[in-house]
């Protein structure tokens, strides 16, 4: 194996395993940040109960997302110096003002949303909440400026090789930047309502009576009946927008080898790049071109169309399916659920079960989607301008191959401990008591436990 | 628009570079410091030291990932060389706070059984990333070459890296702690404080006898009597810093933020020794900031942006440090 494809190992290998946390803490942030405002306004405990279980989880995953993510600036260079040769001028920027504007903040202020609940006033403490999830939202802004940037370039211009800036807005707001945000933030929220809904299954399947676990799987499955169908339709548009500007990674998620009008919706098959065929294929006629055209007829430019310049088209058509599979069960599940709660009724020990069993399901579909969109985008690294080969290392194979075996085993320990962790902290809430808290001026029993809780 | 030109900017942002990686040296120096000189035989002691850095290691490691960014915007070239040079010991310090961040976290959440397990990687993840900036900065010293010496020398770098930083985490225990463990770490900070006085005497002596430039910039008139001001303090500041801590603890805790102000002033006399070495270059003896720096285009955007940022995370970051002022075991989490 050459530096090249072992380097594209190890950065996939590190970047799949940093997405994960940030997925989590984007919408968590918010999440608690909602938490939040509802104790300040209704006074009721049982809102500061799910703030505290679930900003342990959260102090977790920044952690986690904070050593992985060191990791990354380190490796722009080491790996992919020819990336910083040609595009620096614009990737420089957008990377300086993700660290300025959204690193310092949420790191600044996650010390005082742990630990300065008793040290600040409230309404500081509910500040702090709130910036350290717009810190985290701010940087999926300007690493996803960035990165849709390297799918659909746009207000720069080349000279001698080298990308130069004409318009920063235009290179900020690239065509494929709204969606691609909308449909990361979307996915955030799924994740974390999942993640929410599954921790808080797994708390009331265990005879967790306490009304948290109850107030926070109610809020998890609503919110995500919301999302899921959201993210269904604005995956639709961001996928018509991939169509126009990159119509080979379409080509490869639908594998449609040849040119064709009318293409048919491959929904399942085995793409064989030898015999640019789909073995085992199951079709519904027409219907790719229906969805991407809106016309049954309409033509869909095929993989012979981008000769050497195309994706390998396995590995995009499985994660396609792999990630509109979890949505659309996605959908399904949290309709279900809903539809269960809002009627009043706990959920049965199967709808637990099933949702325990999707706990990280959203983890799955983020990672599928990012393998579409990176691996859909090669053999570039930035999108027509820059080949990922011409921007690979000259480190040695082998250094880069004992890194990446490093690496990968601690990621995996990493994982594991991190998943077993969440679950023991969910089985150590249903054998304690509530958690002591005595709000300011609020005694435990007063507002408490006659009263509904509306979610 | 581009109202600074290409040397002045190349000039400014070797300046942040610098800052960023000085702030980062003091301020997770402290953290690392302190996960570094852990005592594994005292679990009270050892939630009391890391509830000390609890509120502030997050922000503190941002200050490497903004010195590592600096260096790849604004000096692309020298980041690239430096860091493929360095790439085997830049891995391990990565995998070391790997360890370390994530360590912090768990030991608070795992089994009590499994806690002890946790802080052994907290001690060890902390001493290989301590050890491994030691021994890249070592190595860059003496020009990112691989031969037997240099390799010693990196070493012998990263010995004492290791125990600066237990020296400004022991300082920083000093002034967060009481009792018993302030009475620890005062014994601990005068041993690492010995280490590091004969380390950075070594690096002071070796380092112009393997560079000529360097050799040149201390002793050139007229700027080499001033320039020995550095020297001089920083050598000052473990002699009275010796004393110091032999007196401590006082009635009342007074003084106790001594040691850690005092360790500031000898890792900022140090880097600054440092720095005026090698200026120009930023990669020793092969590539200066001028030849190195990012277009003018990119760096103007930068640093308009850095000009109205910077003040307000200077502003934030003291707020943190003042909200969470005053003693560790006062600390509570959530």
């Amino acid at each position: 194996m050459d530096a090249l494809i072992l380097s594209r190992i190890q950065f996939a290998a590190n970047i799949s395993f940093h997405i994960l946390f940030p997925t989590i803490t984007i919408a968590l942030g918010w999440l608690l940040f909602y938490f939040k405002l509802r104790f300040n306004f209704s006074g009721h405990p049982v809102w500061m109960r799910a703030y505290r279980f679930w900003v342990k989880v959260f102090a977790l995953s920044f952690a986690m997302g904070v050593v992985s993510g060191i990791t990354m600036s380190f490796q722009f260079g080491t790996n992919w110096p020819g990336y910083m040769e040609s595009v620096g001028n614009i990737a420089g920027p957008l990377l300086a003002y993700e660290i300025l504007t959204a690193f310092f903040l949420e790191a600044t202020m996650l010390g005082i949303m742990l630990f300065g609940s008793n040290r600040v006033p409230s309404w500081v403490h509910t500040l702090a909440t709130f910036l350290v999830a717009f810190g985290t939202t701010m940087s999926a802004f300007w690493i996803l400026a960035l990165n849709s940037w390297m799918q659909t370039p746009d207000g720069f211009e080349m000279r001698d090789g080298i990308a130069h800036a004409t318009d920063w807005f235009a290179v900020i707001f690239n065509p494929s930047f709204p969606y691609r945000l909308t449909h990361t933030l979307l996915s955030s929220g799924l994740t974390v309502c999942f993640l929410v809904a599954g921790i808080s299954a797994y708390r009331l399947l265990y005879k967790d009576h306490k009304k948290a676990p109850r107030l926070t799987l109610k809020t998890a499955v609503i919110t995500a009946a919301i999302l899921a169908p959201l993210q269904a339709f604005v995956g639709d548009m961001h996928g018509l927008n991939t169509l126009e500007h990159q119509p080979a990674k379409v080509a490869a998620m639908e594998g449609l080898w040849h040119t064709v009008n009318g293409a048919p919706l491959v929904l399942f098959g085995i793409p064989d790049a030898e015999t640019q065929t789909n073995k085992y294929a199951l079709e519904i006629p027409g219907m790719a071109s229906f969805i991407l055209t809106h016309d049954f007829d309409g033509e869909l430019k095929g993989i012979n169309e981008f000769e050497g310049e195309h994706p390998p088209v396995a590995p995009v058509f499985f994660s396609f399916r792999v990630m509109v599979g979890i949505g659309l069960l996605m959908i399904f599940i949290s309709w279900w659920s809903t539809a269960t709660v809002l009627r009043k009724k706990s959920l049965s020990k199967l709808q637990l079960k099933i949702l325990i069993g999707m706990t990280f399901s959203g983890w799955v579909a983020t990672l599928a989607g990012w393998y579409v969109t990176e691996i859909g985008r090669q053999p570039f690294i930035v999108h027509g301008v820059v080949k990922t080969a011409d921007a690979v290392t000259t480190i040695a194979g082998e250094n880069v191959a004992f890194t990446l075996a490093m690496y990968i085993s601690i990621y995996i320990v990493l994982l594991i401990a991190y998943i077993s962790t969440i679950f023991r902290m969910a089985g150590k809430a249903v054998k304690e008591e509530e958690y002591d808290l005595t709000p300011p001026g609020l005694p435990e029993s007063e507002k408490g436990d006659a009263q509904e809780v509306a979610a | 628009m581009n109202w600074l030109d290409q040397h002045t900017l190349a000039l400014i942002f070797a300046g942040l570079t610098a800052f960023s990686i000085l702030l980062y040296a003091m301020l997770d120096g402290y953290d690392l410091g302190v996960g570094i000189t852990l005592p594994m035989n005292n679990e009270a002691w050892r939630d009391t030291s890391i509830a000390s850095i609890g509120p502030f290691w997050d922000a503190n490691e941002t200050w490497l990932v903004l010195a590592v960014g600096l260096l790849l915007v604004a000096f692309p070239a020298a980041h690239s060389a430096i860091l493929k040079a360095l790439y085997l010991p830049a891995s391990f310090l990565l995998i070391g706070l790997i360890l370390r961040g994530v360590a912090f976290d768990f030991r608070a959440k795992v089994k009590p059984e499994h806690k002890l397990r946790w802080d052994w990687v907290f001690k060890i993840g902390s001493i290989i990333a301590s050890f491994s900036q030691g021994f890249m900065l070592g190595l860059y010293v003496v020009g990112l070459e691989y031969t037997y010496l240099n390799v010693v020398f990196a070493l012998f770098s990263g010995f004492c890296v290791t125990a600066a930083y237990a020296l400004i985490g022991n300082a920083w225990l000093i002034l967060k702690t009481t009792d018993e463990i302030q009475l620890h770490a005062i014994k601990r900070c005068r041993q690492s404080g010995m280490l590091a006085f004969f380390g950075i005497l070594a690096v002071s002596l070796i380092n112009p006898i393997v560079n000529v430039n360097v050799l040149n910039v201390w002793t050139s008139p007229p700027f080499a009597y001033f320039f020995a001001i550095i020297p001089i303090t920083c050598f000052a500041m473990f002699a009275i810093g010796y004393k110091v801590l032999k007196d401590l603890p006082l009635e009342d805790d007074q003084g106790a933020g001594l040691p850690f102000l005092m360790s500031c002033v000898i890792f900022f006399t140090s880097f600054v020794g440092l720095a005026l070495s090698f200026y120009p270059y930023v990669v020793p003896n092969q590539l200066t900031i001028y030849q190195a720096a990012s277009s003018a285009e990119s760096l103007n955007i930068i640093f308009i942006g850095a000009v109205f940022v910077v003040p307000v995370i200077a502003a934030y970051t003291v707020f943190a440090y003042f909200t969470f002022r005053g003693k560790a075991d006062e600390l509570k989490y959530y």
